[in-house]
């Protein structure tokens, strides 16, 4: 295992009560594979993913639990440590292309920025041409002009291959991606997801790839988290989920999907009811 | 970009002539006689006829007008009824003392202003921060006529570290090169009288400052705290920059954007703050000079003097809007 | 509406500081109309026997001036009082002034458009291009140095703020849909104006009112205390201070308390202007 999450409690606090958003979290991400968590949101996926990278902020905070990447326990070291990873060996891509870049300073500049923070005994030449070569990689078109333009001359597609170039830029172990393509046309959508793909199989890196997407989740992942609530409701590995669901919440989900020629004019769509409680199914169920 | 200057320029222009009608005007607005107004109710007729002859009062309204302007640009504002000097000398000779005062209040509450506002915003709801924004609340609705006052009565008279008054012990002589002491007395090499001078400019600056540097932190504070919530500081931050490297690369820059707007807005302000701290202070600038000539209705001064601020505040004004273009890529690309 | 105003109420007590800044409000209100009540003394009437007393807590000073005397034995306390009267009387008449001239000309703007909109804001940039205090020495110099005409100098000096923000509103509210049908019924333009548009653009004003009565006391007394506003004997506060200049050596209870007198004035106000924002329109603030 390249990350194991064990029982991971994040609080955020206010004045009147305490959120505990993600509660008893434990999954491992094997080395070069992809792990998706589903659920809808709010069901606490993408505070795991800011907790894995040591970003949870006031008013919120890691309670317990451990984080442990390559043997190391992430949760007991200091903020040195986990700056010296974060963008070096655990990259991050986000929901937003359009406001995740800044847009005050140039792609070029933003890019090279990772290499001088992870990368010093590079010269400005060699950290240009790496920049120039991560572009490339992420099938950006015009790489040497794109460099000295700013994010709003980009769309949103082209942002979000400069955001996943950021990324891979220092070869990371693990890339976490939280809805890298919600915010995405259709077919933008699919392209980036090749995209991952293509350079999980020529890096290795391993992915934990955020979505509430089922369709996603059916071409990305090798192993699926369900979370719902901040809990983890069901592990599987993705044929076994989409085969032989265990957990209601988790058949639920998968019955929400439309499907061509299952629904007629008169059938409604399922939905997950809101009313129901699905965390009573849980066997170890750990309520509030 | 150039378009965009060249907007800019014209859109001024309109804006200089209305303030020079404005100002024209001020003379024939008054109620009564204007040369009677300037001279007294006791001038008798030959000097009445002289003046009017003097400022062209008998000639009609639109050569006038025409006058003014064309003289104005030319720098001839007319001759001061009250010392007979031309009104463009005395004005040269006091507005240095005003522009040393207003940079270096400017300075002070940007410095200050800034800081605070960063730290508040980064360390939102500490004791600095409560303590600094309850502080800039107070500034903003300080009266700095009475903050001067205040100010003089606790360092100057109570602990007698700084002087009361002026711009300069009269012991110091200066040569006038610049016009700004600060300048003057380093390039005389002069060291003392430099020291003296930044001492007298303490206080006043102080009192100058206050207001703009309450505005600026409050807007920093404002700014910052937005742009700290903004996807892209997120990235930065995992990308692995420093604390550090995140507000002052990533945020500050983003965040200066509507603070330089309000700087540019504040320097009117100031110039105007300026004429109250000048009087509670005896500094010998064009503050006093001028409410000297309002009491004794000395037109020239007044009206060259509102015609002089308002084109300095509208250049001012229009270079900041284009510093604006120059930070912002946005801007400046399309 | 009697709901409104207590929902208004519940929101405004949440807010404290705007809830101080309303006390001290109220409290000024109280001194400015009880003022003969609350001291015995004359603001006027000079004592020369009583000249320059300091205050009770300091050698030589006494209960029966309890915040000193000035140069011409009067009480100070009693002058500070009714100074409060005038600053007020400051506040409201500028500001109606202001009020009254920048919303007529933000409406005529904003609901005709065209050049009498391009006409009426290129005065407004005038009238913004040269600083607040300026602009009122220039027409204070224009009208003679006293304090109604500093009153209708500042008053002016306020009408391009409002009528800039009466401008806006209008300009977002005289396409929505409850004009239209209201024009499509026939009103008149000044119908239209007065009765259907105005009413909904009061928010901004409200606050922005507020705010510049504070500015307003505040640039009264800046003009009294250059000698272009109020004029000795009269107590106001500018004046007092401008008075005491030469006393600052050796009175300082001159200087100070007329400057609290201001200072809280006007951070009355503008906690109260602060306030209403929050709780009148959250989106404002946010500009």
């Amino acid at each position: 295992m390249l990350l194991e999450v064990n029982n991971l409690l994040t609080c955020f606090y206010s004045d009147k009560d305490i959120n505990r958003a993600v509660d008893s979290v434990s999954f491992g991400i094997p080395e070069g594979k992809t792990v998706c968590v589903v659920g809808e949101s709010g069901s606490g996926k993408s505070i795991t993913a800011l907790s894995i990278m040591g970003l949870i902020e006031k008013p919120g905070k890691v309670v317990n639990g451990e984080i442990i990447f390559e043997g190391v326990d992430l949760l007991k070291e200091n903020q040195n440590y986990m700056r010296s990873i974060r963008g070096d060996k655990i990259a991050m891509i986000f929901q937003e292309p359009m406001t995740s870049l800044n847009p005050s300073y140039t792609i070029g500049y933003q890019l090279d920025e990772v290499l001088r923070l992870h990368q010093k005994d590079l010269n400005k030449k060699e950290r240009y041409d790496k920049v120039i070569e991560g572009l490339e990689l992420v099938a950006m078109p015009f790489v040497q002009e794109k460099y000295s333009e700013y994010p709003f001359k980009l769309s949103g597609g082209q942002r979000q291959r400069v955001m996943i170039a950021m990324a891979m830029m220092c070869e990371p172990r693990l890339l976490i991606a939280d809805e890298p393509t919600t915010a995405l046309d259709v077919t933008i959508q699919a392209q980036v997801l090749d995209l991952m793909r293509e350079l999980q199989k020529k890096r290795g890196t391993s992915i934990l790839f955020i979505t509430h997407d089922l369709g996603v989740v059916a071409q990305m992942a090798d192993e699926v988290v369900v979370m719902y609530r901040g809990h983890v409701v069901e592990k599987a590995s993705v044929k076994e989920l989409f085969t032989n669901p265990k957990h209601p919440y988790t058949k639920a989900l998968l019955n929400s999907i439309p499907r061509p020629g299952k629904i007629t004019r008169k059938s409604k769509l399922e939905t997950v009811d809101e009313n129901v409680d699905y965390l009573q199914f849980t066997k170890k169920s750990c309520k509030i | 970009m150039i378009s965009y200057v060249i907007k800019r320029l014209l859109w001024a222009i309109p804006t200089l002539l209305g303030v020079s009608i404005l100002v024209f005007s001020m003379i024939h607005l008054a109620p009564g006689d204007p040369a009677l107004l300037m001279l007294g109710e006791h001038a008798n007729k030959e000097s009445v006829d002289a003046l009017r002859e003097q400022m062209g009062l008998n000639k009609p309204l639109l050569e006038q007008y025409y006058l003014f302007v064309s003289n104005a640009v030319q720098g001839d504002f007319g001759i001061s009824t009250l010392s007979g000097e031309p009104v463009i000398d005395e004005f040269l000779e006091r507005f240095p003392a005003t522009v040393e005062l207003s940079i270096v209040a400017l300075i002070f509450a940007i410095i200050i202003g800034l800081f605070a506002g960063i730290i508040s915003a980064v360390k939102r709801y500490s004791l600095f921060d409560y303590v600094s924004m309850t502080t800039a609340l107070a500034g903003v609705s300080m009266p700095v006529f009475w903050l001067g006052l205040m100010l003089i009565y606790f360092f100057s008279i109570e602990l007698g570290w700084l002087p009361v008054s002026g711009r300069l012990g009269y012991e110091f002589d200066i040569d006038k090169v610049t016009g700004f002491y600060l300048i003057d007395s380093i390039l005389m090499k002069d060291y003392e009288a430099f020291w003296n001078a930044c001492k007298h400019l303490v206080l006043p600056a102080l009192a100058l400052g206050t207001i703009p540097m309450a505005i600026i932190a409050r807007m920093t504070r404002a700014s910052m705290i937005e742009v700290m919530k903004e996807d892209y500081v997120r990235t930065a931050k995992a990308k692995g920059c420093t604390q550090g490297q995140v507000i002052l690369i990533h945020a500050l820059k983003n965040a200066l954007m509507p603070v330089i707007t309000v700087i540019g807005l504040m320097v009117g302000t100031l110039f105007a703050g300026a004429i109250l701290t000048e009087t509670t202070f005896s500094w010998p600038g064009i503050g006093k000079w001028l409410i000297n000539a309002v009491n004794q209705r000395d037109f020239p001064i007044i009206q060259s003097t509102t015609l002089i601020i308002a084109t300095i505040f509208i250049v001012i004004n229009l270079i900041v809007d284009l510093l604006y273009a120059v930070i912002n890529p946005k801007i400046r690309l399309n | 509406m009697g709901s409104k105003a207590l929902e208004f109420y519940k929101q405004f007590k949440k807010n404290k500081t705007a809830l101080v800044g309303a006390y001290v409000v109220v409290f000024l209100i109280i001194c400015a109309i009880f003022a003969p009540i609350l001291t015995q003394y004359d603001p006027l009437i000079q004592n020369l026997d009583n000249r320059l007393i300091p205050p009770f807590w300091s050698k030589g000073g006494s209960f029966t001036h309890i915040l000193g005397t000035d140069d011409f034995g009067r009480d100070m306390l009693t002058r500070v009082l009714y100074g409060a009267r005038i600053s007020l009387t400051i506040g409201i008449i500028s500001v109606s002034i202001s009020l009254s001239f920048g919303v007529i000309m933000g409406a005529v703007a904003g609901y005709f458009g065209g050049l009498t909109d391009l006409i009426i804001m290129r005065v407004v940039d005038i009238m913004l291009s040269i600083p607040a205090i300026l602009l009122a020495i220039v027409i204070v110099s224009i009208l003679g140095a006293d304090l109604f005409n500093a009153m209708i100098a500042i008053g002016i000096v306020g009408i391009p703020t409002f009528a800039r923000i009466v401008r806006s509103s209008v300009l977002a509210e005289k396409n929505k849909e409850y004009v239209i049908a209201s024009r499509v019924n026939g009103s008149s333009d000044f119908r239209l104006i007065v009765f259907v548009v105005l009413p909904n653009c009061t928010t901004p004003v409200i606050v922005q009112a507020t705010m510049w009565f504070a500015s307003a006391v505040l640039e009264a007394a800046g003009l009294s205390f250059l000698g272009l506003g109020a004029q000795p004997p009269t107590p106001e506060w500018g004046a007092m201070l401008a008075d005491s200049l030469q006393f600052i050596t050796t009175a300082y209870w001159m200087i100070i308390f007329p400057g609290i007198a201001i200072f809280l004035t006007v951070i009355g106000f503008n906690l109260v202007g602060d306030g209403l924002m929050d709780v009148l329109d959250p989106k404002l603030k946010e500009k």
